[in-house]
């Protein structure tokens, strides 16, 4: 009936979860077309910088893109260390063991030149099934048909239809929320990165961190350096550059009225990290993102219809205590879903293959790792405000702290342990009150001071590249109330309060003698995190086809 | 569908790589050359057609030697199959009328005659708009200038296009010419891919193009008169009948007329711009500050 093109597999996005689902397609011979939003690979993307391969795993990226180590990656991580801050008391533990967990390896990875290089071989892939990779296109929602979705709509190409849809398309996915699958209400299921990439030449990198050129080292940073949010921050090494960035719960960044730049900066400028940034500070890119807490919204069924979710975009998004992981579970997921569409079509049942995916995330034990038992029945009595409350009333009482001495010889270990760790409930406890009591009990006062001078937020906007699509804003606001809206201000990694230059802005209108608090909003400096989607009441969709910001970095 | 279009090397107009003597004589030796930049919009129409109807893209300069590099250019930027330079002293100090009749001589000397010839609308140095049209005047086929966007009806050998009506964007018809046609793109002209397909192609011919672009040479025909058959006396200097009786100097821009620097950190200096700005609007300065 309908004229459409069509493909036999889309594949929205080409992150790690959309590369792998296009390359496992492409092995079974399927006509994909992938679509890309940005002006290439990698050039929308941020991530913290840690990409895992677990030995439980049954695909890693490395099996789907051989060489992608030797070409795509930064360096192996060989040294994984936590820092247990107090003021400028640091008591440090060495997590290398629950690092190598479960990993084949880990590998610091830039994304920018991560994902351009995905997509040059998914793109060369995809082109032998007779599809192939679209960059500056973006999907902006799902073709139905008699209410079924039959393909995605985008800004750029009239409607495609395809027999199975991957939406890879991120944590601000458009098409998870189209399907109904996501909503981006609650400031508690996610969390909220920010980032600086940092210059460093690899021989300075091997001086400062005593490492050789095929080594390379975390560092995870928690305690009272953060106003008391909720969350942690970060550096990883590359090859000529440092990853650094802070990432906290979002529902504690809006409790606090915190400004994320300024976490960020309170870690860049703590004495600890003196010793490794040295008096030469400079600073290549600043960015954001969401991140979804996968313990409370990944999803158990992600699909609808003819609709896979994977990665991000199904809430895929592993964050445990010191336990990150993402990109690893997104590319499992992605070959999962091409693999259970194949499978389902060969069983002449391909309506099946989103049940089929979602049956091998479980019995593939993604899930499990995702939302692990532990936390589920733990979470009822350790994040009950009494509870929490009391546990860390009782760390900081004279008792708590005896304990901490008493156990230090076994909080190292502990650390270390996986069970435990996935049970990390989200309080205040084990991002800051633990380690705020095991640096101010244990730690050894800091020698080195920081000479760190961050950038302003100005000038961290200034150094950004943007396509602005002029006249038609991403994000429009619903309610300009500041009641509605005004925790973006400060929640948004771009705005701050009283700094003119940003997203969003608290003005006072005054009409008949009143004042009114509202909120303005100008999306030129935007960087597509979704923040706002989520704490201010708008009308979130990402820009069109190569528009908006385009991050050099990742 | 085979393709053919016209194309011109000028001296690189813009800024920092344009070089004017004290005259405000253009100094050709210090002035890199290039393609006519509104040659790049045929040279799209022609790709968009290749796209969507596949055949071939001959692009086609009548010009010295170093000509060879401005076909090379169109090929690298934009796409192209084969190139020809149309290269003889004979055709040197032509004006558009002698050079209209060499490329039509030389579009005529091709293996296959063109469904579309296409040319840019008018070039940065000569601005006349003269040579395509022209040299239409003598392949004779049905002519369309100022096209916007295009389409083919391949089975009817149709050319749909839509055009500017007296070169003005408030106003925009379509008109639609048989095959085989001579199509004049506006600066307006935006190829337009609506299908995953068409761009998948262009994605491809993009790469394939610029592949060749490096051994350009071994696509590259280079025809003399006696190749393309004309006669020397109706091309190059003695075939055109254009004079030209003087040169006028163009007057200086209005924009460069004197101003002065003010460093914003220059609190004095900054409060009589401030003042100068006032007055101009009319306000009062010390009244404003209040505010």
């Amino acid at each position: 009936m309908s004229e459409y093109e069509h493909y036999e597999a889309i594949v929205v996005g080409t992150g790690p979860g959309g590369a792998a689902a296009a390359a496992t397609f492409a092995n079974y011979g399927i006509e994909t077309l992938v679509l890309e939003r940005g002006v290439e690979g990698g050039s929308k993307n941020v991530s913290g910088g840690l990409i895992y391969a677990e030995e439980s795993a049954p695909y890693t990226i490395d099996d789907l893109f051989p060489g992608f180590r030797e070409e795509a990656s930064e360096r192996p991580i060989t040294d994984y260390q936590i820092h247990n801050i107090a003021g400028d008391k640091v008591e440090s533990y060495d997590l290398t063991k629950l690092h190598e967990h479960d990993t084949e390896w880990s590998d610091s990875v830039l994304r920018r030149k991560m994902d351009s290089w995905l997509e040059d071989r998914v793109h060369e892939r995809a082109r032998e099934t007779g599809g192939g990779l679209l960059t500056g296109v973006h999907v902006n929602g799902l073709l139905r048909e008699e209410g079924k979705i039959i393909g995605v709509t985008t800004d750029e190409l009239d409607p495609i239809t395809a027999d199975v849809i991957v939406a890879a398309d991120g944590v601000n996915s458009e098409l998870a929320r189209d399907a109904g699958l996501m909503d981006w209400d609650e400031p508690e299921e996610w969390f909220q990165g920010v980032k600086a990439v940092v210059d460093m030449p690899a021989d300075v990198i091997a001086e400062r961190f005593d490492i050789d050129e095929d080594e390379g080292v975390a560092h995870l940073f928690s305690g009272d350096l953060f106003q008391g949010v909720r969350g942690g921050g970060f550096l990883y090494t590359n090859r000529e550059t440092l990853s650094l960035g802070t990432v906290f719960h979002l529902d504690s960044i809006v409790a606090e009225q915190a400004e994320p730049h300024e976490l960020l900066d309170a870690m860049l400028t703590h004495p600890l990290l003196g010793q490794w940034l040295g008096d030469d500070y400079t600073e290549l890119e600043y960015s954001a993102k969401l991140v979804p807490d996968s313990k409370k919204v990944a999803l158990r069924e992600p699909h609808f219809g003819r609709l896979l979710v994977v990665g991000d975009a199904a809430g895929q998004m592993q964050a445990q205590g010191p336990i990150i992981k993402g990109m690893n579970h997104a590319v499992t997921a992605g070959a999962l879903a091409a693999e259970a569409y194949a499978e389902a079509k060969a069983r002449s049942e391909p309506e099946k293959a989103g049940s089929h995916y979602a049956k091998k995330l479980r019995t593939e034990g993604v899930m499990q790792k995702l939302r692990p038992r532990g936390y589920e029945m733990m979470r009822g009595i350790t994040e009950g405000e009494t509870v929490s409350g009391v546990v860390d009333s009782v760390l900081k009482s004279s008792v708590g702290r005896f304990g901490i001495r008493a156990m230090s010889g076994q909080l190292e270990r502990l650390y270390n342990t996986p069970s435990l760790t996935s049970m990390i409930p989200d309080t205040q406890t084990p991002y800051v009150t633990l380690p705020t009591v095991i640096g101010e009990e244990l730690g050894t006062p800091v020698t080195g001071t920081s000479s760190v001078t961050p950038p302003s937020l100005e000038e961290r906007i200034g150094d950004l590249t943007y396509d602005t699509d002029i006249g038609k804003p991403h994000i429009k606001l619903l309610d300009n109330s500041y009641e509605a809206s005004g925790a973006a201000v400060s929640a948004c990694p771009v705005s701050a309060v009283g700094f003119g230059g940003g997203c969003y802005r608290e003005e006072v209108v005054r009409t008949n003698g009143s004042e009114e608090r509202v909120v303005s909003l100008d999306t030129q400096p935007c960087v597509e995190c979704g923040t706002c989607a989520v704490v201010a009441d708008t009308d979130w969709e990402h820009p069109r086809g190569n528009k908006g910001v385009e991050f050099k970095w990742g | 569908m085979h393709t053919v279009v016209l194309t011109k090397g000028v001296p690189d107009f813009r800024e920092g790589q344009v070089s004017f003597d004290e005259n405000g004589h253009l100094e050709r030796g210090k002035t890199p050359t290039v393609m006519n930049p509104n040659d790049k919009f045929a040279l799209e129409a022609a790709l968009q057609t290749r796209v969507r109807h596949g055949g071939n893209v001959s692009l086609m300069s009548m010009g010295p030697p170093g000509y060879k590099e401005v076909l090379q250019e169109g090929m690298e930027t934009v796409y192209a199959d084969d190139l020809y330079l149309v290269s003889d002293r004979e055709m040197a100090a032509a004006d558009t009328w002698a050079t209209a009749i060499t490329l039509s001589a030389a579009i005529e000397n091709m293996d296959e005659m063109p469904d579309i010839v296409f040319a840019g609308f008018k070039t940065a140095d000569g601005e006349t708009g003269h040579t395509g049209p022209q040299a239409n005047w003598c392949l004779d086929m049905p002519l369309v200038t100022h096209v916007i966007s295009l389409d083919i009806d391949e089975e009817e050998r149709t050319l749909r296009a839509k055009r500017l009506v007296e070169g003005d964007i408030e106003e925009i018809e379509t008109v639609e010419v048989s095959l085989p046609a001579f199509v004049v793109t506006d600066p307006e002209f935006v190829p337009s891919y609506r299908t995953a397909g068409e761009r998948l192609t262009l994605k491809d011919l993009r790469a394939e193009t610029q592949a060749r672009a490096p051994d350009y040479e071994d696509y590259l025909t280079v025809w003399d008169h006696a190749d393309i058959n004309v006669d020397p006396d109706y091309i190059g200097l003695d075939g055109s009948p254009t004079i030209v009786s003087s040169v006028d100097p163009i007057p200086k821009a209005p924009a460069e007329r004197e101003a002065t620097m003010v460093d914003p950190s220059d609190t004095e200096g900054m409060t009589e711009v401030l003042e100068a700005m006032q007055s101009a609007v009319g306000g009062d300065a010390t009244a404003a500050e209040g505010d």
